[in-house]
């Protein structure tokens, strides 16, 4: 897609009038000299030079120049950004890794972007209590990589894990593959310390397993920076199981292989990975890395067993067995570590395979009840041949969250609006399937429109009373999540355009 | 929403008129945990007409119930599909309500390895206390869209709304399960705890008391087995061990339910939560530790003060359960500006604090 076009697409976006310009100018110069009265020059950045590297974040459709990028180099730098922020009521937008694929760290054009860049440290893992301190800044990855002499891991992992903050999972809620079994952030996080808009300092949760009144950590994991400044977060480790397999299933209908998914998890199963794929995908997924899918297939399972070598083996053998009787026409079992990897490699290069075989393509992220999985395959089915457009389908389906791809070419204007209606429509088809819009990559700028449809307007006034509690001024990333009235027009999607993604490089599944 | 309409409009009725009277709100279930927290106060709204499971799809984990179902109706429906609640709520006695359960927020013996209630809590319909019925979240495992307000409603004590009808993530009850006991002291106990912990074991529960760890082991029959080869200790017998862990959860134990007379003569029933690590406490009374460490119950005559500041330097917080006077206050108080947020909270949900008044904090 063509930027210049899609940036129109934000109201932050446009191009101000002169005069309002000519105030932005002044207010910035304003911003910046009172940021220098408490700031080391070198930590305040202005300037289209300077700004420009932090206008998007992994949901490149969308751009926006931020006034000023400040990064802070310890708290008290942080907190005296927060408190002139406040006393001057300019907006502050909080980033991290800037991976999120929502538009959630999309800068305010009069706002001030603040980099947590430089706040990460691990601070503690301590194998007795399992637990890890870490800040903002760190790497999910390098979590791991710290409690793995330890014996332990931090489960949730997004596709981004090399390159995404703790701080951002935090404020996205961050999945992974491995969710069904191990949980989100959520359920992996017992404490977060940070800074109200106000620049007062706060804690959430605890290192005890409960908190006195109400439980406030689980509003602020997943409010996407709206409700306060996370500065460190202890996180819960878990014992790396010792092994770890996947079983590769082929289905003659995706039908049959829905149906599967449901068995599975009827029979009291919960693997540690359960992905669906259809067979276009499969095509495509096998072409770009060659992981030994079946193309003859209709549909494949990938189903990872992991535990110590005498639970797998348990494992395996129900999951085969529910799998045969389901009616899968071919199983696979890794041997070994490679082959594990070998099996996933195909499954974890979705996207950027489906980059290689169209010009754009448009994520989805919705969540339905798994028994709905084949009818909602069969829908998408039926949408291809009404828009003219095609899709390739991708699904954490032990979570019944999707990841259909709409093919399109953005050049070309009917198909991008094709598009559009395609995405709107399978939204739609999720919620009337007893879903969600976004089952894990926020909502951001980019699903508001959305939000008007999945929530009554005083479900969406109470969400911003909720704002307004821990941020009376609604100074942080203010415009994200809770959408106005005027913008309830369309539903959200993702869009990416290939080589546009600022961190090709890394796996997006 | 799928609850009766007729029952959630009388509750809609029943809330303006308490309204335009001024009238405060109590919102009841089956009554059994009137004890915990602080009194209940307001005119009593029953919730009980407001019942049954709405519905049930044990291939996607999923139970929705309304508020007014009893606990024991929705977990002997989910025991006949192989399926339960994880947390195992405490029930404390018999009639409790799932609408109670939730906005109680409390867990049982496997909190540590499961996860607490709102891990479980997917959606809710809530009438709040401008009257309006709002649904947060959904029946899916996955959902960020807005915030997560059916996890701030969990544990929520009612003050913020009356829980209409749920949607929990349930799992299937595992395979097998064995009880171990050990002698050992409290500090042996907690030190064999955390080695136990950083370990891939099964380990789903524990309990530590005059001098004996007992611990549950659940999971698959193979992951069970290698575990207790591995653990040692005496394997108690599977009927008294059921028997025993029902027991601390639902506090008839005779550890968590001191008699009149002894309440009488001063002695109160504590929870301490605390980091699983924290050192032993040296307080008068007798103790009884769950949680790998982080739930340590204390029987004890010593004042709120001493037991609160033992709590806050270990890193955690104490809650006065049971007890002849609870003038100390049931839940520790939270910093101020956490307070400001809670009174925030209150004000968004129930500005004119019709419900549950001071049930959770005097001024919420």
């Amino acid at each position: 897609m063509n930027p210049a076009n899609t940036r129109s697409r934000d109201p932050h976006a446009e191009d101000p009038h002169p005069a309002d310009a000519a105030r932005l100018a002044v207010r910035s110069i304003e911003v910046a000299a009172a940021l220098a009265r408490v700031l080391p020059a070198d930590v305040i950045l202005t300037g289209r030079e300077q700004t420009q590297p932090y206008e998007c974040d992994g949901l490149t459709a969308f751009r926006v120049l931020p006034m000023i990028v400040v990064l802070p180099e310890n708290e008290a730098q942080l907190a005296a950004i927060l408190r002139t922020c406040h006393s001057l009521r300019v907006p502050v937008v909080a980033r991290g890794a800037g991976t999120g694929l929502s538009g959630g760290a999309l800068p305010h054009r009069a706002g001030v972007t603040v980099s947590l860049a430089k706040f990460n440290k691990i601070l503690k893992v301590d194998p007795l209590s399992c637990t890890a301190v870490v800040q903002c800044g760190v790497r999910n990855l390098a979590i791991s990589e710290a409690a793995a002499p330890f014996g332990l891991y931090y489960a949730p992992d997004p596709s981004s894990q090399i390159a995404c903050t703790i701080g951002g999972n935090v404020a996205e809620n961050s999945g992974g593959v491995h969710c069904l079994k191990y949980g989100l952030t959520l359920h992996n996080v017992m404490r977060v310390r940070g800074y109200s808009a106000a620049g007062e300092p706060v804690e959430f949760g605890s290192e005890a397993l409960d908190v006195p009144g109400l439980d406030l950590l689980a509003i602020v994991i997943g409010s996407e920076g709206m409700l306060a400044v996370t500065i460190d977060v202890t996180v819960k480790l878990v014992p790396r199981p010792e092994l770890a397999r996947c079983m590769l299933a082929s289905f003659a209908t995706v039908e049959a292989a829905g149906e599967a998914v449901a068995n599975v998890i009827a029979k009291g199963i919960v693997p540690a990975g359960l992905e669906l794929m259809d067979r276009r995908m499969t095509e495509v997924a096998e072409n770009f890395v060659h992981a030994g899918y079946d193309l003859s297939a209709a549909a494949i399972l990938l189903c990872e067993s992991d535990g110590t070598p005498e639970e797998v083996e348990e494992e395996i053998a129900a999951m085969r067995q529910v799998l045969t009787e389901s009616g899968a026409t071919r199983i696979e079992v890794s041997r070994d570590e490679a082959q594990r990897l070998k099996f996933w490699s195909g499954r974890k290069n979705a996207f950027p395979a489906s980059g290689g075989i169209s010009p754009d393509y448009m994520c989805m992220d919705s969540t339905i009840p798994r028994r709905r999985l084949a009818q909602m395959l069969l829908a998408i089915e039926g949408m291809e041949v009404k828009y003219g457009l095609r899709c390739v389908n991708v699904f954490h389906a032990g979570d019944g969250n999707l990841h259909p791809l709409i093919l399109f070419d953005a050049s070309d204007p009917d198909q991008f609006r094709r598009c559009e209606l395609f995405g709107a429509e399978i939204l739609e088809e999720s919620l009337r399937l007893g879903g969600t819009v976004t089952g894990e990559h926020g909502v951001g700028v980019e699903k508001l429109n959305s939000m008007c449809v999945q929530f009554s307007p005083a479900e969406r006034d109470r969400f911003l009373a909720v704002k307004r509690a821990f941020d009376a001024e609604e100074l942080l990333n203010p415009g994200k999540v809770i959408p106005t009235l005027q913008r309830c027009a369309e539903y959200g999607k993702m869009h990416v355009h290939r080589g546009m993604m600022p961190f090709p490089e890394l796996p997006r599944f | 929403m799928s609850a009766t309409p007729a029952g959630v409009a009388q509750l809609v009725d029943r809330m303006h008129a308490a309204r335009a009277r001024g009238a405060t709100l109590q919102i009841v279930g089956g009554g059994t945990k009137t004890f915990y927290g602080e009194a209940p106060r307001g005119e009593p709204l029953f919730l009980r007409d407001l019942a049954g499971i709405t519905s049930y799809e044990p291939s996607e984990l999923v139970v929705t119930v309304r508020a007014g179902t009893p606990l024991a109706e929705l977990e002997s429906a989910l025991a006949a599909k192989g399926q339960c609640l994880p947390f195992e709520p405490p029930r404390f006695a018999t009639g409790g309500t799932v609408g109670g359960m939730v906005a109680a927020g409390l867990a049982g013996p496997s909190r540590a390895a499961v996860g607490p209630l709102r891990d479980y809590v997917l959606g809710l319909t809530l009438l709040d206390g401008r009257g309006e019925l709002l649904t947060f979240g959904g029946q899916v495992m996955k959902n960020v869209a807005g915030y997560d307000v059916t996890r701030l409603i969990a544990g929520s004590w009612g003050v913020l709304g009356i829980i209409c009808e749920v949607s929990l993530k349930v799992l299937a009850s595992p395979a097998d399960t064995a009880t171990l006991e050990f002698e050992w002291n409290e500090q042996r106990a907690l030190q064999e705890i955390a080695r136990w912990r950083a370990q891939p074991l099964p380990l789903q529960a524990s309990a530590w008391c005059d001098g004996r760890l007992r611990i549950r082991l659940a999971g698959s029959r193979a992951a069970v087995l290698e575990a207790r080869a591995r653990l040692g200790g005496t394997a108690v017998d599977q009927e008294a061990a059921f028997a025993f862990w029902e027991s601390v959860r639902d506090h008839r134990h005779d550890f968590f339910a001191p008699a009149a007379d002894e309440l009488a003569q001063g002695i109160a029933l504590w929870r301490l939560s605390v980091p699983p690590t924290a050192q032993p406490f040296s307080l008068s009374g007798r103790q009884f530790i769950e949680w790998g460490g982080a739930q340590r119950w204390w029987r004890t005559t010593a004042p709120a003060v001493q037991l609160r500041a033992a709590a806050i330097g270990a890193g955690g917080h104490a809650t006065l359960v049971r007890a002849a006077d609870k003038s100390a206050g049931a839940f520790a108080p939270v910093g101020s500006e956490l307070m400001r947020i809670h009174r925030a909270l209150k004000d968004a949900f129930d500005p004119e604090r019709i419900l549950n008044p001071g049930r959770l904090y005097a001024d919420l």
